[in-house]
């Protein structure tokens, strides 16, 4: 490997001038530009007082093995402080498959907690009030069936559902273009978030029906700029698609709220994030005519870089995990993941997931950059960097217009294709040692050992049982009519929420479910590009 | 000029983290090699006999989920059952060293863990087809 000379471009490639001054904001107007925090467009932040008045939510995303030991994970994280839950599914479930389905073998509580049933989300969420905390689900594929649960499991509890808060993933658009995790083809996916979007307005009016994502189109390989391009303008397609249903915007477009990945390029990120909210802003108001305050201001939940985490070292991604977590909260993000230090690895241990908290902790209560808002703001360097991520944001969005919209442009495999070029030119310039991995390309050592989570057969086996006592004790005739009823419903045009609820209550299973609607749909196959 | 050396790259099982076995493909072409891509979510069934139809001497798997144990030796066996054991197995992906350890002695040639190189994969398929 060749001595990696110093570069400086952007970790996205975009070239970094030797020193900005005055000149590199010429027409920049700062009442314009920037104007106050909590003010239109928002470059500063959605709130006047922002971090003073209430610090992010520190939510960390876990899961794993069967819903009791998860179960068990998440009373322990709210011991320690942590104010938000975030579960994640494991393969067989975001794919809506039964933990006892042959497409789920060796897959079962791998990469999250496994979820077959009602039976399962009442122990997932045993001894813990719905009503006091905000539940994030990083469901897609099959998320409305995933809420219908959570809802039936609230009204079990005794909660009323319009008292209910939390955040479902449900961006299926950003599973074609990058983490290719889909069930159905893309319309009959886009009519299922719709039909949340509409029923959380009318039902659940607190909860966030959808959290439109750049992080998995960050984690395949994309540019800062294509994070953000491709994910504003499927935020678009689902605004017109409710549109479309008719809907008002104003009654929708306060919940959708947005995740973006915290990658390690420090300026580069908070350059993003700020960008993000004044183009959305910009575009609620004068596409939509958005009028609502809370329609016009993007809020975002962070996640640190997944794939920049290494393998080699992995003491070092406290260190990466830190100063990524620094660049979403100095960005303005309203909640925060903390990757752990083991998570090249496996699911995080409770030693490394509590290191991680203690991350946010630290930056919240003792670095001070909580205490104003924006503290960058004014930086030439910052808002050059802004405006440059907004105007190459803009081009890619009309790129996309001009092609028919999103799902034209999936169809043409334009996002995916540049999504792979650019993880390609990555790779290579690590490879050529043109970009510096610290302990992977350069400055190498020996690896001490971690202690690392283990999830054996066991959970599977568990699930397995569970679920087929469940197939025993319930009443066979009430599911094979729910089903039939919410196939009726999904090959018209009636909202299939109500439906799914009836049928998740009546304990069908989530691979039943999803057979019944794949009956209806049919499968997505994708085209593979190279 | 010689025979391109002829290489399947698959993703088996649920996981759709394609970012890797994309950038393997691409640099395994650049290197003259021809590669076929199967796609996402293949069977050990189906990674066979693609590989069986392409008449191909290398087989790269790529599994992030954690679901290895259960689909790599499956692979080797339907090798075995179609007489198929020439045929070298590789894997990419998030394997603990423990579990890198029992696979290859079950018959994958080598397993390349995050942070690999590709010039080393690159370097390892010539030599291992050369042999």
């Amino acid at each position: 490997m060749k001595t990696a000379e110093r570069q400086f471009t952007s970790i996205s490639g975009v070239p970094i001038e030797p020193l900005y001054g005055p000149d590199a904001l010429n027409g920049f107007d700062p009442a314009r530009d920037l104007a106050a925090p909590g003010d239109f467009p928002y470059t500063r932040g959605i709130h006047r007082d922002m971090y003073r008045g209430k610090l992010w939510t520190m939510r960390q995303f876990s899961g794993f093995a069967t819903p009791e030991e998860t179960n068990r994970r998440y009373h322990y994280l709210l011991a320690q402080g942590q104010t938000g839950l975030s579960v994640a599914f494991d393969l067989p479930t975001l794919m809506g498959y039964d933990a006892d389905h042959a497409m789920a073998q060796g897959e079962v509580g791998k990469c999250g907690a496994a979820i077959s049933s009602l039976e399962d989300m009442e122990i997932l969420f045993r001894g813990i009030p719905l009503g006091d905390v905000t539940v994030s689900m990083t469901i897609n594929s099959p998320a409305s069936v995933l809420w219908a649960m959570y809802l039936a499991v609230a009204e079990q509890q005794g909660v009323d559902w319009a008292s209910l808060s939390g955040t479902l993933q449900n961006d299926i658009l950003k599973e074609y273009i990058a983490q290719k995790e889909y069930i159905f083809p893309p319309r009959p996916s886009m009519r299922l978030v719709t039909d949340t979007i509409e029923f959380a307005a009318q039902h659940v009016p607190r909860f966030n029906p959808i959290s439109i994502s750049g992080y998995h189109i960050r984690e395949a390989g994309s540019t800062a700029v294509q994070e953000l391009a491709f994910t504003l303008r499927d935020g678009l397609e689902y605004v017109d698609w409710a549109l479309e249903r008719g809907m008002a915007v104003d009654e929708f477009a306060p919940h959708l709220s947005f995740f973006f990945n915290a990658h390690s390029d420090f300026f580069e990120e908070i350059a993003k994030y700020r960008a993000a909210r004044k183009i959305w802003a910009t575009v609620m108001r004068d596409r939509y005519g958005a009028s609502s305050e809370r329609s016009l201001k993007l809020r975002f939940h962070a996640q640190t870089a997944g794939c920049s985490l290494t393998w080699q070292q992995p003491y070092n991604n406290v260190v990466r995990t830190a100063l990524q977590a620094m660049a979403a909260v100095l960005g303005g993000a309203q909640s925060l993941h903390t990757n752990s230090l083991d998570e090249a690895y496996a699911l995080p241990s409770e030693h490394a997931v509590t290191i991680a908290l203690r991350t946010q902790q630290v930056l919240a209560y003792e670095s001070g950059v909580a205490a104003t808002p924006d503290p960058l703001g004014g930086s030439y360097f910052l808002e050059k960097l802004t405006l440059e991520t907004e105007a190459a944001a803009h081009r890619y969005i009309r790129q996309i217009d001009d092609m028919g919209g999103m799902i034209a442009a999936i169809e043409a495999g334009f996002p995916q294709t540049e999504i792979a070029d650019a993880s390609y030119r990555y790779q290579r310039e690590v490879e050529a040692g043109e970009r510096t991995v610290v302990g992977v390309n350069r400055f190498q050592s020996d690896d001490q050992p971690i202690e690392l989570l283990q999830i054996d057969e066991g959970s599977a086996r568990h699930q397995e049982q569970k679920l087929a006592a469940l197939r025993e004790r319930r009443d066979r005739n009430r599911v094979i009519k729910t089903l039939d009823a919410l196939k009726r419903a999904a090959e018209g045009t009636e909202n299939t929420m109500p439906y799914l609820v009836d049928a998740v209550r009546a304990y069908a299973t989530l691979g039943e479910i999803c057979d019944s609607l794949r009956g209806v749909f049919g499968a997505y196959q994708e085209t593979t590009r190279l | 000029m010689q025979t391109p050396i002829r290489v399947l790259v698959a993703k088996p099982g649920l996981d759709g983290h394609d970012r890797g076995a994309k950038v393997i493909a691409r640099a395994l072409r650049d290197a003259g090699m021809e590669v076929i891509y199967t796609g996402l979510r293949q069977t050990p069934e189906m990674i066979v006999n693609a590989a069986l139809q392409e008449d191909v001497q290398v087989i790269g798997l790529s599994i992030l989920s954690g679901a290895h144990n259960a689909i790599v030796p499956r692979v080797l066996e339907l090798l075995r059952e179609h007489d198929m054991s020439d045929v070298k197995v590789i894997l990419g992906g998030i394997v603990p060293d423990e579990d890198a350890e029992t696979l290859k002695k079950q018959g994958v040639a080598a397993v390349f863990q995050p942070g690999a190189s590709l010039d080393a994969i690159v370097q390892f398929i010539r030599t291992a087809v050369a042999v």
